[in-house]
């Protein structure tokens, strides 16, 4: 069966309701922008709560809903190590521990607090990859959201790209970062109000929970190779070795290379979510950000990832017949939240469940698209080419480099749709970059005698490092190639992608992280204590407690942000 | 200093809920059909109603509030 929406007047009303919101927004805010620093900082002047709701939302593309439903189909709650592991330490660590130096230093993007830490080679390294990697995810949002709009409603590729685009690019253009943070706010209640009653639709139909568990036991049992009865519904027992579970993972590598290498190299370091927090309106703003964030991230499994364990336990008992198949007859499991869109939601509350999917995608590139511009007028052209201009000239330059960020976007999509590899392709090299850039950083923030030769060292060996062992390893049932691994030689055999993936991080922060010490004590410090202060741990004084109450301290809010997700852990483990 | 958000987004969702409500008293039966029988639009929509004026409350009270 095919996978199809079919929308009304009023669900296309509403559709377009949203979007006169979304550019009218961007309108309302162009009398803002009177200086760089409002269009590319939002002139540090947003309320906390403001900021939180934008730096989940910022991360949280339509690849991340439309892809943890299909994670939730394909392998059940341990999905939810991608939250309970795989983000919300890191977000309570950026918060406490590494937000002081990011908004203390006043460094306006994170390649800047590189340049003011280590030197310059190091920022541009940053610098350069960031810009690339972060204007080619924006690209593949774009291809991924007309790709779907193409299949479910059957709208013109190209039609979808362009206008897509075009809107993306007035509200920015307009309102900068603001205008993205605002719309980003807007794109977060969309998502929750629109797909909530799927998740209660969906657990009615299936009978609740209990009913849920008993109609997952099939789904392991029978699947081949077969797993033990409960192993869609307990996230942590079997995750003893990596054969005992769909991942193909164990829980050391899960543990070292998704909950510290990958999330801390992305949720620390990635100036797309470290963007947002700078804006807040003060240092305890901008620390309470990410755990404002990890708050509802703490209960998206329930929103993104149980549609998905419904869908296979609906399309497992009704024999095959819930989900669209693959050529290869397995589900397409990519298609777990259209379908249930369409089955589940009448015209009207389908126009607004098939607008927060579209506000989704078109949120992340314009995430994507506010760092771009940003790393490229600072870090790039203000600094390497042209150097002493007006703050005008900038904001100018700022306005210039979105509209060049939506081109070559567009320009990685129409590439994506050519290619198919370039996606995965793409996602490789960014692994392989992100990997070691958490070494680097913590290493900077915490060690005062980190050298500018060592970091960026450490940098780019430990890239190349990623792209060595993966060269050396391949996942049970790929053929060996430059995007699956194995072209020096497969001598390191994983039982899933998943899991090489893990282990290649690993071994990428391993190397940064040693080299970048060893490299650091064999060459000078640059750099005095003196123009140290501020941006390492033991040369900046203690954040003083402020007079706030204590639900607005960080540490008292971090601690208890972990300690629910560790009950969470608990209970569904 | 940047307005209120918590005004489109107020007015937003009331608009949105508005339209879901109305969807839901005259849209007819068969729109309970692929929501198992219950009128999502009618009971979803006053919940998203309420949302935005909520917010539009909120927005209003801390424009009000500030000196």
């Amino acid at each position: 069966m095919q996978a199809s929406i079919h929308l009304t007047f009023v669900d296309y009303s509403i559709l377009c309701i949203y979007f006169l919101f979304v550019l009218g927004i961007g309108f309302a805010l162009k009398r803002y922008m009177k200086g760089s620093g409002d269009f590319f900082l939002s002139g540090r002047s947003i309320p906390a709560w403001v900021t939180g709701l934008a730096f989940l939302s910022a991360n949280l593309g339509a690849q991340e809903v439309i892809g943890m439903a299909a994670s939730g189909a394909k392998y059940g709650i341990m999905t939810s190590h991608f939250y309970w592991v795989g983000a919300i330490p890191a977000m309570v660590f950026l918060a406490i521990f590494m937000m002081p130096f990011y908004y203390g230093s006043k460094a306006r993007s994170v390649p800047e607090y590189l340049k003011m830490r280590f030197d310059e080679k190091t920022r541009a390294f940053n610098a350069v990859s960031f810009a690339v990697m972060t204007v080619f995810s924006s690209g593949i949002s774009l291809y991924a959201l007309a790709r779907l709009l193409e299949t479910l409603v059957h709208w013109n590729f190209w039609t979808c790209i362009f206008v897509s685009a075009f809107i993306v690019l007035v509200y920015i253009f307009l309102g900068g970062l603001t205008s993205a943070i605002y719309n980003e706010v807007l794109q977060f209640f969309m998502i929750v109000l629109g797909f909530s009653p799927l998740v209660f639709l969906g657990l009615k139909d299936v009978g609740g929970w209990a009913a849920l568990k008993q109609k997952l036991i099939p789904v392991a049992t029978e699947h081949v190779p077969a797993f033990a009865p409960d192993t869609w519904s307990r996230s942590w027992v079997h995750m003893g070795g990596a054969m005992e579970n769909p991942m193909g993972i164990g829980w050391f590598g899960m543990v070292m290379g998704l909950g510290f290498v990958l999330s801390f190299g992305y949720w620390c370091t990635d100036f797309l979510v470290v963007q947002r927090a700078m804006a807040a309106d003060s240092m305890s703003a901008a620390r309470r950000t990410p755990l404002i964030a990890a708050v509802p991230k703490m209960l998206f499994p329930a929103l993104v990832i149980l549609p998905g364990m419904i869908a296979i336990a609906m399309h497992h008992a009704s024999g095959g017949q819930f989900l669209p198949l693959a050529a290869d007859g397995s589900p397409d499991y990519n298609m777990t939240i259209p379908v249930m869109l369409g089955r589940y939601f009448p015209t009207g509350l389908l126009g607004i469940g098939f607008t927060a999917l579209m506000a989704s995608f078109m949120s992340g590139m314009a995430g994507n698209v506010t760092a771009f511009n940003t790393v490229w007028t600072y870090d790039i052209y203000q600094s390497y080419l042209v150097k002493n201009a007006s703050d005008q000239h900038y904001l100018w330059m700022g306005r210039i480099a979105t509209v060049a960020g939506i081109l070559i976007s567009i320009v990685a999509a129409l590439a994506a749709r050519q290619f198919n590899n370039i996606m995965d392709m793409l996602q490789l090299v960014f692994g392989f970059v992100n990997a070691p850039l958490f070494a680097t950083f913590l290493l900077g923030m915490f060690w005062k005698r980190a050298t500018g030769h060592g970091a960026f060292a450490g940098l780019v060996l430990g890239t190349c490092s990623a792209a060595v062992f993966q060269g050396l390893s391949l996942a049970r049932g790929e053929t060996v190639s430059f995007i699956k691994g194995g072209w020096i030689a497969p001598k390191f055999l994983f039982q899933s992608s998943m899991g090489q993936n893990f282990w290649i991080a690993i071994v990428a922060w391993t190397t940064c992280f040693v080299l970048t010490i060893a490299i650091s004590l064999m060459t000078r410090r640059l750099k005095t204590d003196e123009e140290l202060k501020g941006l390492v741990y033991s040369l900046t004084p203690k954040q003083p407690r402020t007079n706030e109450p204590w639900y607005m301290q960080p540490v008292t809010l971090g601690v208890l942000v972990l300690a629910a997700t560790v009950v969470l852990n608990i209970i569904f483990g | 200093m940047n307005f209120d958000l918590r005004y489109p987004v107020g007015f937003m969702f009331t608009l949105f809920g508005l339209i879901l409500t109305a969807t839901g008293l005259f849209g007819g039966a068969e729109l309970t059909k692929p929501s198992l029988g219950i009128n999502m639009n009618l009971w979803w929509g006053l919940v998203m109603t309420l949302f935005g004026l909520v917010m539009l409350v909120l927005a209003f009270r801390g424009g009000a509030s500030k000196k």
